[in-house]
């Protein structure tokens, strides 16, 4: 079982935060990435889209399956990881760091305190 | 099964190269259109007639098919497809028919639909039948547009709400999402039936319909079946069955019976028309009296002695070019033809029987989703498997490796690891042994030397595929080098 | 004594069927495997007072019984004795070679199922590949699909498919559409909330958006549409442009893909499938590459294996049914190979020179047709610029011409007259030889005589 990186915070949706002043950049757990399988496509909303916390904000895609993905913080979109339409496998390959998928900037820091830490995390998966 | 890698057609092509000789023009030339309007040149593969066959005839060997191979494809009904309505298909009366010909033209034609149409009506017992969808998930969006446009008729608008089971196949949720109608989903319990208690509570006078697969996709029969539609009926909706495991009902018992009020069947499965690679098919629609009127157009009725083409007086419309596809319909009235009543019956009898043997002798060796005897295929999971690294997917390829097509793997949705078997009546007991036999090996080779079984496939003209790469580059037509 | 009678009322002899291998004894082992005493005892879920009901059915037909009855059936159709057809409107009445009735009687290729396993579907897969690739080639846009269920249905999915790209449910109809393509769209839409509008009663000027605008070239006149000049102006209002068009006139005029069409749709029928009374068919399905995920039904993607062998397989499911459900592009999972099949033979059995030769037959055999008919007196020709379809006002009853026609074994032309004028809609194609078309002329005189 690989690590969880403890520096990051975790949705029940399963996916991954790390915040840096204001800014929350968000992907996949690997455990996610591993259900879906090889990822193949990736669709985000727009830059300065504002986010209510578990708003879809995108769908991430695999050979066999897709899902739905739910903003877990409340935010403006700042920044897509645009590397990833040429190459979505880096999302299988590096989840925690080349795959990130999306920068917001926080409107609702409350939303923070509803956010798990890698060992409640690790509890649910 | 060869194995060399056969180049596409525009990469074997000449240019100057032919493979027909047409005719001439024959008559006094006229002035062509404008410039502007003309194309100037077509980019299509030259090769010699030889060369062509050769090609096709090359990539046919490539395939697996029923009539090469064992194919247990759950859900499927992966029967013979018989020889003798190919050629009467071919007969130039039908085949040269042209749709937008009269009625007195195509009494030929209109006679096979017509009495088709009272076939299916008798053999599910829902007398009014149109022929015109062109594939089951057409028949099922007809089935739902007739079950909307029977409320509104009748002032129930707020009748927008189809429910469905969790175990339904894929083309149920939207084929009613098609309709505008809002999918609830209904539990089911771990063998597939549904659940009485979470229909009673899901159920409302907002519900148009509810959608069931009878025997449902574990091929299970529902045991509470005329509990369920006498439930739907009491809140002034109307029920729908997805006939695509009619096998296992032929003369066993009628939809119509049951209190089902529409439903539709797949006639590229259970009445043996071909598969093709996965189409055409034809997916006609089958309803109660009161629901007449509101079938597609156009449908055929007989006065007189005489086959007429008519517009049903609340029909939901038309729902394709022409009256359905004639070729697949006159296949599969043939095939009811030279079966009969007795025939029919016996269809579903060595059908089950047969489902029901497989079922008993693999149930040590993989677990069954349910202990009760199966109708015409069982959902077996590969659970056990599954422990020493080798998935439904595995197994799938080692079968393949061993000359057997693969049962329907990951459906229902609801069941891990699914493998669904559907032997059909065509096999006989010997092909089913030996079915049996590779799968009781697999399933110990996955304990001593599972492997093998990852490494499956190696004995087809390819091994397994880079999917990935195929959906995240798309290639999807041949492109110059 | 009825003889027939007594061998119908005895089952066990009609035990055997040879679509059933399984004998008395084989069925006998396997239930005692299975540890029941009968058949019945399998089925205790069905309710008892409704199993094995009767079945009232038609019945069974030996084999050679089965030729006899489908012949004499066969025979009550006009086609099985016409010397000739002018019957258009949709489904032409083409030449099939003898190659592609070679190939589909190949079981390999008939009775295999839907490539999900691809290894074992290479032939299936590899010839879905080769028909996307020629109608790509043949419209000449970026990508095709492995086929719908026919051309109408096609259209009216690309239809929705424009709206879900463009996220605006209203849909622009020129009138060049015929009003069957018309009804199989609505039926397609009416539960949607889609607004259909005619192109003719909008103000170009208006501040709207649209999500597309149909077209139909040849149109159902036979007659050619400028295309190019429509997409300029619906894609000035932020819509597509979905061009419905006929395979064959494209040998002679030009394809979607060089006028700024985005999809653009067609029926297959006329590429080397019989009419067989209106199907099986194929519905054509292309558009712009910037489109695919968008695009519904079945699509071949060319991969390679685990040792880099060119390979095929079934891609970008995830827009389909049996992944997204009610989030699918469509209901759809039927996709017409074996009709696919067909047209990739016939297109590469005719090839380019082929097929511009036998564009070109149509084209002038009907010009050839039509202007003789309109130096006849009564007659008049009424399109302008077409391609192999016309349609021709008479002051004599459509119904009484092609009275007169049949009668000579001659079928003649689609009746369309609009309650107003006698209209008739003439199809030529290469099927129609020289000789047949003067005796139809002579004909055609003689009503006016």
């Amino acid at each position: 079982m690989s690590e969880l990186p403890k520096n990051l915070k975790y949705s029940k949706d399963h996916e991954w935060v790390n915040i840096q002043d204001n800014i929350a950049t968000i992907g996949i757990t690997l455990h996610a990435a591993e259900s879906l399988g090889d990822i193949v496509y990736i669709e985000v909303s727009s830059l300065n889209k504002e986010l209510k916390q578990f708003d879809k904000f995108g769908e991430i895609e695999s050979v066999k399956a897709v899902s739905d993905l739910f903003i877990p913080v409340s935010g403006k979109v700042v920044q897509v990881n645009e590397e990833l339409e040429s190459n979505p496998e880096y999302v299988n390959d590096d989840c925690y760091e080349k795959g990130w998928i999306i920068k917001v900037e926080i409107t609702n820091l409350e939303d923070l305190t509803t956010l798990l830490d890698s060992s409640e995390y690790k509890k649910i998966i | 099964m060869i194995k060399k890698t056969l180049p596409l057609l525009m990469d074997q092509s000449k240019k100057g190269r032919k493979s027909i000789n047409l005719p001439e023009i024959g008559v006094e030339k006229s002035i062509l259109p404008d410039k502007k309007f003309l194309r100037e040149s077509i980019q299509l593969p030259e090769v010699s007639q030889l060369d062509l066959i050769r090609y096709f005839t090359n990539l046919s060997s490539l395939n697996f098919s029923i009539d090469t191979n064992f194919y247990p494809l759950g859900s499927c009904t992966m029967k013979y497809n018989p020889k003798i309505n190919e050629q009467i298909s071919a007969f130039e009366g039908f085949s040269g028919s042209h749709p937008n010909q009269s009625d007195e033209m195509v009494q030929g034609c209109l006679e096979v639909m017509y009495n088709l149409q009272n076939e299916l009506g008798e053999i599910t017992g829902l007398k009014c039948v149109s022929l015109a969808p062109l594939a089951g998930a057409q028949g099922e969006y007809a089935g739902l547009l007739i079950a909307r446009e029977f409320h509104k008729f009748n002032g129930n608008n707020h009748k927008n709400i189809a429910l469905i089971p969790d175990s339904a196949h894929g083309t149920n949720p939207a084929s009613a999402a098609m309709a505008g109608l809002d999918p609830v989903t209904i539990k089911t319990t771990s063998e597939g039936d549904i659940d009485i208690a979470d229909l009673k509570e899901k159920v409302s006078k907002e519900t148009a319909v509810l959608m069931l697969t009878l025997p449902s996709t574990l091929g299970l029969f529902e045991p509470n079946i005329l509990e369920i539609t006498q439930i739907v009926h009491d809140h002034g909706g109307l029920v729908y069955a997805d006939g695509a495991n009619l096998n296992a009902l032929l003369g066993i018992t009628k939809f119509g019976d049951l209190g089902i009020d529409i439903c539709h069947s797949n006639l590229h499965k259970t009445f043996s028309t071909p598969h093709g690679g996965g189409g055409p098919g034809a997916g006609p629609v089958m309803v109660t009296k009161k629901l007449e009127s509101f079938l597609p157009y156009p449908h055929i009725k007989k006065e007189k002695g005489v086959f007429i083409n008519y517009r049903p007086e609340n029909t939901i419309g038309r729902l394709n070019g022409f009256s359905g596809s004639f070729g697949i319909l006159l296949r599969a009235y043939t095939y009811i033809r030279s079966l009969g009543s007795g025939g029919l019956k016996e269809i579903s009898e060595n059908a089950i029987i047969n489902a029901n043997y497989i079922q008993e002798r693999l149930k040590s060796h993989y677990n069954l989703t349910s202990s009760r005897y199966c109708m015409h295929e069982t959902v077996l999971s590969a659970t056990r498997q599954k422990e020493n690294g080798i998935k439904a997917l595995d197994i799938a390829k080692k079968l393949l490796d061993e000359g057997f097509h693969a049962p329907t793997m990951y459906f229902p949705l609801i069941i891990d690891e699914a493998l669904m078997i559907e032997p059909t009546e065509s096999e006989s007991k010997e092909t089913i042994d030996s079915f049996i036999d590779c799968m009781i090996m697999i399933s110990e080779l996955s304990e001593s030397n599972p492997n093998e079984i990852l490494n499956a496939p190696i004995n087809l003209p390819v091994e397994r595929l880079d999917e990935a790469r195929a959906a995240r580059n798309p290639i999807l037509s041949w492109k110059k080098n | 004594m009825n003889i027939k009678k007594l061998f119908n009322k005895n089952i066990d002899l009609m035990k055997n069927s040879p679509y059933i291998p399984a004998t008395n004894s084989d069925q006998s082992e396997m239930l005692q495997t299975i540890g029941v005493k009968s058949f019945e005892d399998l089925l205790s879920d069905v309710p008892k007072n409704l199993l094995f009901p009767e079945l009232k059915l038609q019945e069974m037909l030996s084999e050679p019984e089965l030729v006899d009855y489908f012949n004499d059936i066969s025979k009550k159709n006009f086609a099985s004795k016409k010397k000739t057809s002018f019957l258009g409107g949709g489904a032409y009445n083409h030449y099939i070679p003898s190659t592609v009735k070679a190939m589909i009687q190949r079981g390999e290729f008939l009775t295999s199922y839907t490539p999900y396993q691809p290894e074992a579907s290479q032939g299936t897969l590899q010839v879905g590949f080769e028909f996307q690739s020629m109608i790509a080639q043949l419209y000449e846009m970026d990508v095709c699909n492995a086929g719908m269920y026919d051309g109408p249905t096609a259209l009216a999915e690309a239809a929705l498919m424009a709206c879900r790209i463009k996220k605006n449910n209203k849909i622009l109809i020129h009138d060049s559409v015929s009003q069957k393509l018309l009804d199989i769209l609505s039926s397609y839409s009416k539960w949607q909330n889609i607004e259909i509008i005619n192109f003719e009663d909008i103000d170009l000027n208006n501040q709207e958006d649209y999500s597309c605008l149909l077209v139909q070239s040849p149109n159902q006149n036979g007659e050619i549409i400028d295309v190019e000049n429509l997409s300029n102006l619906i894609h000035k209002k932020n819509g597509l442009l979905i061009h419905h068009a006929y395979p064959i006139s494209l040998g002679l005029i030009k394809p979607p893909g060089q006028l700024n069409v985005d999809i653009a749709t067609g029926e297959g029928q006329s590429i080397g499938v019989p009419l067989s009374f209106g199907g099986p068919y194929i519905g054509l399905l292309t558009c712009k590459k910037e489109f695919i995920r968008q695009l519904p039904g079945r699509i071949i993607g060319q991969t390679v294996d685990k040792n880099g062998k060119t390979s095929y397989a079934l891609t970008l499911q995830t827009r389909e049914q049996h992944i997204r459900r009610e989030n699918a592009t469509s209901n759809i999972c039927t996709s017409t190979q074996l009709i696919g099949l067909m047209v990739s033979v016939y297109l590469a059995t005719v090839g380019p020179e082929g097929l511009k030769q036998i564009s070109k037959t149509c084209f002038h055999r009907a010009h050839y047709f039509a202007n003789k008919i309109n130096k006849i007196n009564g007659f008049k020709l009424i399109s302008n610029n077409f391609f192999n379809e016309f349609v021709i006002e008479s002051n004599v009853e459509i119904k009484e011409i092609n009275h007169y026609l049949i009668s000579n074994d001659i079928e003649g032309g689609l009746d369309i007259s609009d309650g107003k004028k006698n209209l008739i809609l003439f199809a030529v194609t290469e099927m129609n030889k020289p000789k047949d078309i003067e005796e139809t002329l002579t004909l055609l005189r003689r009503i006016h005589d």
